[in-house]
């Protein structure tokens, strides 16, 4: 987000001024607290032993640093009937993440193009139409999907899932870059026809190379979503090919054994470091993706 | 009711960079002055330095006799026209123009009898309970004057205020602001990178040139006897032409050679005090109009006689432009339409030296 | 005027025209199958008599009747009221006063915003887990405040079926109020610098020129800031199976799951059914008119 060039206006000095500064970072202070309260429960839980648990308190540190839970998180803990951690998960995870990402965000890149671009009777209200698939809430598309993989041969598969993600995440993905090529001068492309390039030799040589931030902002956006999805992976997913959404709920509300905070805590943030990993190295966009899904243009 | 305003010593930083360099100026009240320069020359810098919307790096603002350094702008009794308007969108016209005297909480008769008084004026008030949305251009520059009109400051500050008009606009409305002047008498302080406006609207000038300004003066001083070579390419549209030469003493004259066997001989007024060595090179400075075609003027001192082909003609209506070449230089002269003759034709040109500048090619600056 | 070679009819150039709608094509098919096409299946089983099995005979609106004699419906509309226009509400007004506040020349900005808006790369399910922890009564919020002196602190509202809806909005609010900061902050910025010098020249104060200037330029932004909200709101699911898991009992209910159970728990897909029409039909109500206005403005 860009800096204000309002700076430099003279502000009056003086007690009062200086108070309601301090007042400002007071109250910024405390939220950042409070957003920064969780993240620090959950790693300092993660990081101490059941009996110590037990005896402090939510925000006593851990006295010994023990990697015990998050090594049982990886791989030993119960889900369901199978002890083998998150781990099998998160392969599934990525698995299904993967294509479905790169799938997602290269068919709304060519449709996006296609909308805008190349505008023919009707394309406004083709998009409409696309775009409200975006807002529909998925429950009601639940049934008639568990019945077309089943169909397809795919219940229950990563396979099934990989087209679950791409057919809803097409929405989005066209909106995204329909946004972004509504902002593309019609010049460049009409001097693109004029050299003699047609539809796939502007899309590739000319309107690709000029879509980077709006790709990475789409694969980022794509990657968050679906890495944190949890309803397609309930539904459609069984035991072996759950995601790893689906696999810490069950890990932290199995109803058998002893209940280990911090080995749910270490399987939590383990779910959590890849968007969290995207976060931290390319905040900025994935900041414009959220505002890009406040559809305006 | 008017304020001078004076900068001592005035410098902005931002970062690294050096905006505006040790600026003095001292402005009358009831002066309208036109900071011009090309763009990046710090002259919105130095307005905002003046309104209070930058804050210093060094030196100091004075508005009728105070120091304002750490005033807040709406403290220095100025209003500002800004030059995308900056009306407030969800506001009506009416609204816009009161939104000032509200924050200075005047009496509601006396608002709208301010309203009254200068939408009549600026010819507005049928438009008072629109948006700015539903206005043109023209209508919305000016709403922008009224707002800053109906609070009666002591100053007025204009940040290119005409840019985002087409040109027939811009000259009325560069006449509207001048009577406004006229009829108010606040001091005005304004910013325009067009040279014309500068030379019609300014009872003086300061010329702005990377964060220094380079001459300050009534318009006709700027034009006539611009200090050096920047502020005489700057003003003045055709630009003055400028022919590279060197310096020839003889026969008690004083000759500037700019090749191709031309002697563009020196008036006496500009010899006489001059005192530079044989092959000094110097810049000769010779306006468009001050050239034209040979014996169609009445005859006076001080003319030198050339001739030279015909490269270009370029018509503008009431006078013709003739481009001709002296060495790699173009040269541009002013003449009558029916003077004009075809690219390539052989053309007697008459040189008004008398009005002719000479310039030191080192440095630059006017002899 | 004779007509030139170019102006002939010849196949290549007829595809090249027709391009970019036989790209579309497939993808907008896709799009009807997936999106409307199963929109319009779940309608028709909603009025038949399905149950384990999806059946097709139309039996009209019995299943709507059933789904509005279930007491278990009523709870999850209450909650989704509730939870709705709490978390709409609390967040907006965080959203807003931290937008404002990062927006006065604050040093560290980038930091704090990082700060602020991290929870919403986490899934629900990672935030549902780590709050279900937090306000666990046992050994979270409620031992806190006891072991700090404070002996008769009591905070078990996430077993309390009167009060576990309220745990949903902190989580909830916690995690999406940080994404109300961006989109206020992004509006605020995106207010032209003059208008605020002007406002600063015409002596207005910041408060004022908050209320008065700026907040009346960011009306849409509130608006799809609500909407955002509320849809998110609408289709909450994760959230509520991890962190409540609709309980207790089924004091937590909400449409998204009361569908799901109903549709894989209970095996009344009928009844499932008719709830998710009945959530589109929420989902339509509110999201198509912003649509139509929206691409009005960007057509």
């Amino acid at each position: 987000m860009r800096a204000r060039r309002t700076s430099g206006i003279v502000r009056p000095k003086g007690l009062r001024s200086t108070l309601m500064r301090a007042l400002l970072f007071a109250v910024l202070g405390l939220f950042c607290l409070y957003y920064l309260v969780p993240l620090v429960v959950m790693v300092s839980t993660s990081l101490k032993t059941l009996a110590e648990i037990r005896e402090g308190t939510l925000l006593s540190l851990p006295r010994a640093i023990s990697f015990e839970a998050w090594a049982k998180a990886w791989d030993s803990a119960c889900v369901g009937v199978r002890c083998d951690g998150l781990r099998p998960f998160m392969w599934n995870s990525i698995a299904m993440a993967v294509p479905a990402v790169l799938l997602s965000t290269a068919l709304g890149a060519i449709n996006g193009y296609a909308l805008t671009k190349w505008r023919f009777p009707g394309a406004d209200w083709i998009f409409a139409l696309i775009l409200f698939g975006a807002f529909i809430p998925f429950q009601v598309i639940l049934l008639p999907m568990a019945r077309t993989l089943g169909l397809l041969n795919l219940a229950g598969t990563v396979p099934g899932l990989i087209l679950v993600h791409t057919v809803y995440g097409l929405a989005f993905t066209t909106l995204f870059f329909r946004n972004f090529f509504v902002g593309v001068s019609n010049g460049i492309v009409q001097a693109a026809q004029v050299d003699g390039a047609g539809f796939f030799g502007i899309f590739f040589r000319i309107v690709l190379p000029m879509s980077i931030p709006a790709i990475v902002v789409t694969v980022i956006w794509q990657f968050t979503q679906i890495w944190n999805d949890f309803l397609f992976g309930v539904a459609f997913t069984v035991g072996d090919s759950n995601p790893v959404t689906v696999a810490l709920n069950n890990i932290v509300n199995t109803s058998t054994g002893v209940k280990e905070y911090n080995v749910d805590m270490a399987a939590a943030i383990i779910a959590a470091l890849p968007t969290m990993l995207v976060y931290v190295v390319a905040g900025a966009y994935f900041v414009r993706g959220l505002s890009a899904g406040a559809v305006k243009g | 009711m008017a304020s001078g305003i004076s900068l001592r010593n005035v410098r902005k930083s931002f970062g690294a960079t050096e905006v505006i360099k040790d600026i003095d100026l001292d402005i009358d009240p009831g002066e309208f002055v036109v900071l011009v320069g090309p763009s990046g020359c710090g002259k919105s810098t130095l307005l905002n330095l003046i309104s209070g919307l930058e804050t210093l790096t060094g030196g100091e603002v004075l508005i009728g006799g105070n120091r304002v350094n750490d005033v807040p702008p709406r403290d220095r009794d100025i209003a500002m026209v800004f030059q995308s308007y900056a009306l407030y969108p969800t506001k009506t016209v009416h609204q816009n123009i009161t939104f000032g005297l509200q924050t200075r909480r005047i009496p509601k008769d006396q608002q709208e009898e301010a309203v009254a008084e200068f939408s009549r004026l600026l010819q507005i008030d049928h438009l008072l309970h629109r948006k700015p949305g539903q206005l043109s251009g023209g209508q919305r520059q000016r709403v922008a004057m009224g707002r800053a009109l109906v609070r009666k400051p002591a100053v007025f500050l204009f940040d290119e205020p005409l840019s985002n008009l087409d040109a027939k606009l811009r000259i009325e409305m560069r006449t509207e602001i001048k009577k406004l002047h006229q009829r108010l008498g606040k001091t005005v302080v304004y910013v325009t990178h067009d040279q014309i406006e500068a030379m019609t609207l300014a009872s003086r000038i300061a010329v702005m040139d990377n964060g220094h300004i380079r001459q300050f003066g009534p318009p006709e001083e700027i034009y006539e006897n611009p200090v050096d070579l920047f502020v005489a390419g700057f003003i003045g549209s055709p630009p003055m032409n400028m022919l590279p030469g060197r310096i020839r003493h003889g026969e008690g004259r004083v000759a500037v050679d700019v090749g191709e066997d031309l002697h563009f001989v020196l008036p006496s007024k500009l010899s006489e005090g001059l005192s530079v060595a044989e092959g000094h090179e110097v810049v000769l400075g010779l306006r468009p109009e001050t050239i034209f075609a040979a014996g169609t003027e009445l005859p006076g001192p001080d003319r030198f006689l050339f001739e030279r082909p015909v490269e270009v003609v370029e018509p503008t209506g009431p006078d013709t432009m003739i481009v001709f070449e002296i060495g790699e230089v173009e040269v541009i002269a002013r003449v009558r339409p029916e003077d004009a003759r075809p690219p390539g034709t052989p053309f007697s040109f008459e040189a008004d030296m008398s009005k002719a500048k000479l310039f030191d090619a080192k440095t630059g600056r006017a002899f | 005027m004779a007509r030139s070679p170019i102006s002939q009819f010849s196949p290549a150039r007829w595809l090249e025209r027709r391009l970019p709608v036989i790209v579309v094509s497939p993808l907008f098919a896709l799009s009807l199958f997936f999106v409307y096409g199963f929109i319009a299946w779940t309608a028709y089983i909603s009025f038949t008599p399905s149950g384990v099995m999806p059946v097709y005979d139309f039996q009209g609106l019995a299943q709507y009747e059933r789904l509005w004699a279930t007491p278990r419906w009523y709870v999850a509309i209450k909650n989704l009221f509730i939870f709705s226009s709490l978390f709409i509400a609390i967040s907006m007004a965080i959203g807003i006063l931290l937008a404002i506040l990062l927006d006065q020349r604050v040093r560290a900005e980038g930091l704090i915003r990082t700060v602020y808006l991290y929870p919403m790369a986490l899934s629900f399910i990672v935030t549902g887990t780590v709050w279900k922890w937090m306000l666990n009564p046992g050994l979270g919020l409620q031992r806190l405040m006891r072991e700090a002196g404070f002996e008769n602190f009591t905070f078990d509202w996430l077993v309390n079926s009167h009060y576990a809806i309220y745990t949903l909005v902190i989580a909830a609010v916690w995690q999406s109020s940080g994404y109300a900061m961006a989109l206020f902050l992004a509006g605020l910025r995106s207010v032209d610098d003059e208008i605020l010098k002007a406002a600063a020249v015409d002596g207005s104060s910041p408060w004022k020129t908050y209320t008065s200037i700026v907040l009346p330029i960011l009306r849409p932004v509130f608006l799809s800031t609500v909407i955002i909200l509320a849809h998110l709101a609408i289709k909450s699911f994760d959230l509520v199976v991890a962190l409540t898991g609709g309980g207790p009992g089924y004091a937590t209910d909400m449409p998204a799951t009361f569908m799901y159970a109903f549709a894989f728990q209970r095996s009344e897909l009928g009844v499932a059914a008719a709830s998710a029409t009945m959530m589109l039909m929420t989902i339509i109500a509110i999201i198509v008119p912003y649509l139509y206005s929206e691409l009005r403005k960007t057509a």
